[in-house]
C-alpha cells in the first residue's frame, strides 16, 4: 500500500482507511453498472422481439410459401417445415454417433486414447460453424452436385456432437459406482451393466444434453447456407435443396422490403419463442446446473 | 430393473478384461466406432477444406495471410484485411466481455443474496440461447440505428481527438461488430468465471477478512488470485466463440474489404467474408474463401491447444504457491 498523500488534516492511518473505504465503494458500484450493462440487453432483445415480432404473427405466416419478392403477404410455412425435417435429420444423425462417444469416454476412456478423443471434442466444440458449413459443401454437396437437406443435416449433426457428447461421459461418471457393482454381482457383463443399469440411469441427464443441443442447432443459420442453401417452395424432398427459419431470417434482414423486415421478426419472435420453452422446459425438469448455449 | 434376465453367470476365474464376451467386444466395436467417426470428421475437416482451397494455397503462398488486397474481379487474393477484421473485434470484444462479466461473476457471488443472485445469473444465461442470426436482426433494426444517430454522434463530437475515433457513425461498421460480439461472448465468460470464483475455498476469503481487509481487497487479494486460471479459460472459451461467430457479425459490420481506418468503419471479419461472398464465388475465388475458412478451423484450433496449455502452467503454477 503506498503512503496516500492527503490534503486534509487526517492522521496518515484515517486518510488511507478513507482511501481503502471509497474503493471499496467504487469497486462495488462497478459491480452493480456490470451487472445492469449485461441484464440490459437481454430486456431490449426480448422487447424488440415482442414489439416488432408478434404484430407480424399471423396464420398466413404459418400456412403460406412466400411470394415473389416485393408482394407483401404470404408465409414461410417452408422454412418452419425445412428447420423441423433438418433440425429432426440431425438428430437421427448425431445422436447415435454422440451417445456412442460418450460410452466410449466413460467406459473405456481413462487412457491416452480418450484424452485424445477429449481433446477432438473440445476442438470440434470450438469449431466455427461456418467452417464446417464448407466443410460439408466439399464433402457432399460437391460430390453430388447439388445442394441438398440431407447435407444440411450432416453439418447440424457435426454441431451437436460435441455438446451431447461431453454431457453424456459427464452423466454417466455421476452414475454410482455401487449400482454397477450389484449388476456385476448378478453376473451381468459389462455391456449390459451399460445399456440396462448405467445408461437408463443416466437417461434424464442425457435427455437434457440432447434438448440442448436441439435448441442450439435450432437457431443455426450458417452452416445451412451453402449445403441445405433455401428453398422458396414447400418441400419434403431431403435429396432438394431445403429452407430453414434462421436462413430465411438472415435472408429477410439483409433484403430492401419492409414486409420482409416483418416477417424477420416474426419467425425471430417464433424461433426465440420455442428455444426459450425448451430451455425453461429443461431447468424445470432436470434442475438449474443446464443451460442452453448457442 | 429387470434383474432375471441376466442369464449366464459370470466365469469366476480371470480379470474383468480376460472375461470379454462377444457382447462386449461388440459394445466395445460400437463405441469405439463411434469416437472413431469424431476423429475423422475432424481429421476429414482439415484434408477437404486444404483440398478445396488447393488452387488457392499454389497462387497466393503463404502471403494470402498478409497480403491486404482482395479484388475477385483481378484475381488478386490476400485475406490480411479479415484477419485484421476478426483480430480487433473478437479482442475489443474480449476484454470489454471479459470485465464486465467477471464484474458481474464477483457481485453475484460475493455480494449478491440468492434470491437476486439467482434471477440475474439465468437472465446472463439467457443470452446465451438466443440464435447468432437474431442478434444480427436486432444489431441492425435497433442498436445499429442508435449508434448512428445517438451513440456514434457523441463519441465523435467529444473524442475525435482520440486515434481512429474520428469517424461518421453508420448502422453498421467495426463499432456495432464489437458491441454486438460483446454481448454474446457475454454468458459464456461469465457462467464459468461464476463458476470458478464459487469454488474458491472460504478459508482463503476468511484469512485475508481476518486481517482487516475490506470486501474488495479480499476479493483483490485472496478470491482473483485463486480463481485466475478459471477466469483465463473463461475468457478463451470467450475469444473462440468470438473468432468463429458469423452471422451476427456479418448483419452488422457493413462489409468493406479495405483495412478499416476508424472504429466506424466497414470492416469484413473471416468468417463474415465467407457468408457473404461464398455465394457468388467461383473459381480461385471459392478456392481463396475456402483458404479462409481452413485459416479459422486453425485458428480455432490453436486457441484450444493454447487454453488448454495456458490453464496447465497457471494451475501448476498455484500448486506450487499453495505449497509454499
Amino acid at each position: 500500500m503506498t503512503t496516500p498523500n492527503q490534503p486534509w488534516a487526517l492522521g496518515r492511518t484515517e486518510g488511507l482507511y478513507l482511501r481503502r473505504k471509497a474503493v471499496d465503494r467504487i469497486m462495488t458500484g462497478a459491480m452493480i453498472v456490470a451487472v445492469a450493462l449485461a441484464v440490459i440487453p437481454l430486456f431490449l432483445i426480448l422487447f424488440y422481439l415482442l414489439k416488432e415480432g408478434i404484430p407480424g404473427l399471423s396464420l398466413s405466416l404459418f400456412t403460406d410459401e412466400p411470394n415473389r419478392p416485393g408482394k407483401p403477404g404470404g408465409g414461410v410455412h417452408n422454412a418452419i417445415v425445412g428447420s423441423a425435417i433438418m433440425v429432426g435429420m440431425a438428430l437421427a444423425i448425431g445422436v447415435p454417433v454422440a451417445i456412442g462417444t460418450g460410452i466410449f469416454l466413460s467406459e473405456y476412456g481413462q487412457n491416452r486414447i480418450g484424452g485424445y478423443v477429449r481433446f477432438v471434442i473440445e476442438v470440434m466444440a470450438g469449431i466455427p460453424s461456418i467452417t464446417v458449413g464448407l466443410f460439408v459443401y466439399g464433402l457432399i454437396v460437391l460430390r453430388q452436385g447439388h445442394f441438398s437437406a440431407i447435407a444440411g443435416s450432416v453439418s447440424l449433426a457435426i454441431l451437436l456432437i460435441p455438446i451431447i457428447a461431453r454431457i453424456t461421459e459427464e452423466m454417466l461418471l455421476l452414475v454410482p459406482r455401487s449400482l454397477r457393482e450389484a449388476s456385476y454381482a448378478l453376473g451381468a457383463s459389462r455391456w449390459r451393466t451399460v445399456l440396462r443399469i448405467v445408461l437408463p440411469t443416466a437417461l434424464p441427464g442425457i435427455i437434457t444434453g440432447v434438448m440442448l443441443g436441439l435448441s442450439r442447432i435450432a437457431g443455426e443459420a450458417a452452416p445451412l447456407l451453402f449445403t441445405a442453401l433455401g428453398n422458396n417452395f414447400y418441400t419434403t424432398d431431403v435429396t432438394a435443396p431445403m429452407d430453414s427459419l434462421p436462413r430465411r431470417i438472415y435472408i429477410y434482414a439483409t433484403g430492401p422490403y419492409d414486409y420482409w423486415h416483418e416477417q424477420a421478426w416474426a419467425m425471430s419472435f417464433i424461433l426465440v419463442a420455442v428455444i426459450l420453452v425448451i430451455s425453461l422446459s429443461v431447468r424445470a425438469l432436470f434442475g438449474s446446473r443446464v443451460t442452453v448455449r448457442q | 430393473m429387470a434383474v432375471s434376465t441376466f442369464g449366464r453367470p459370470a466365469r469366476a476365474a480371470g480379470s474383468l478384461k480376460n472375461r470379454l464376451k462377444p457382447g462386449d467386444w461388440t459394445f466395445t466395436g460400437l463405441t469405439g466406432a463411434a469416437a472413431l467417426v469424431v476423429i475423422l470428421v475432424i481429421v476429414g475437416m482439415f484434408y477437404e477444406l486444404t483440398r478445396q482451397s488447393w488452387d488457392s494455397i499454389t497462387a497466393n503462398g503463404w502471403s494470402f495471410v498478409w497480403s491486404t488486397e482482395w479484388d475477385p474481379s483481378k484475381g488478386i487474393f490476400g485475406a490480411g484485411a479479415f484477419v485484421v477484421g476478426t483480430l480487433i473485434t473478437s479482442v475489443v470484444a474480449l476484454v470489454l466481455a471479459t470485465v464486465i462479466a467477471v464484474l458481474v461473476a464477483l457481485y453475484l457471488v460475493e455480494i449478491a443474496p440468492g434470491y437476486i443472485a439467482r434471477p440475474v445469473s439465468y437472465l446472463v444465461e439467457l443470452l446465451a440461447a438466443i440464435p447468432s442470426v437474431v442478434y444480427g436482426l436486432w444489431g441492425i433494426f435497433v442498436m445499429g440505428v442508435f449508434i448512428r444517430d445517438h451513440f456514434g454522434p457523441v463519441v465523435v463530437n467529444h473524442f475525435s481527438w482520440i486515434p481512429f475515433f474520428d469517424g461518421t457513425p453508420l448502422i453498421t461498421g467495426l463499432f456495432s461488430a464489437c458491441i454486438i460480439l460483446t454481448i454474446m461472448i457475454l454468458p459464456t465468460i461469465m457462467a464459468v468465471s461464476r463458476d470458478v470464483i464459487a469454488a474458491v475455498p472460504r478459508s482463503q476469503r476468511e484469512g485475508v477478512l481476518a486481517l482487516g481487509a475490506t470486501r474488495w481487497e479480499m476479493i483483490r487479494l485472496s478470491v482473483l488470485p485463486y480463481a485466475r486460471s478459471g477466469i483465463l479459460g473463461a475468457a478463451i472459451l470467450g475469444l473462440a466463440r468470438a473468432v468463429g461467430e458469423t452471422l451476427a457479425v456479418t448483419l452488422v459490420i457493413g462489409n468493406s474489404v479495405k483495412i478499416p481506418d476508424n472504429i466506424f468503419s466497414p470492416a469484413y471479419t473471416m468468417a463474415s467474408i465467407i457468408a457473404n461472398q461464398f455465394p457468388e464465388a467461383t473459381g480461385v475465388h471459392k478456392a481463396a474463401l475456402i483458404e479462409v475458412a481452413l485459416l479459422l478451423l486453425l485458428v480455432t484450433f490453436m486457441i484450444n491447444v493454447v487454453a488448454r496449455i495456458l490453464v496447465w502452467r497457471v494451475t501448476k503454477g498455484q500448486r506450487v504457491v499453495v505449497e509454499e
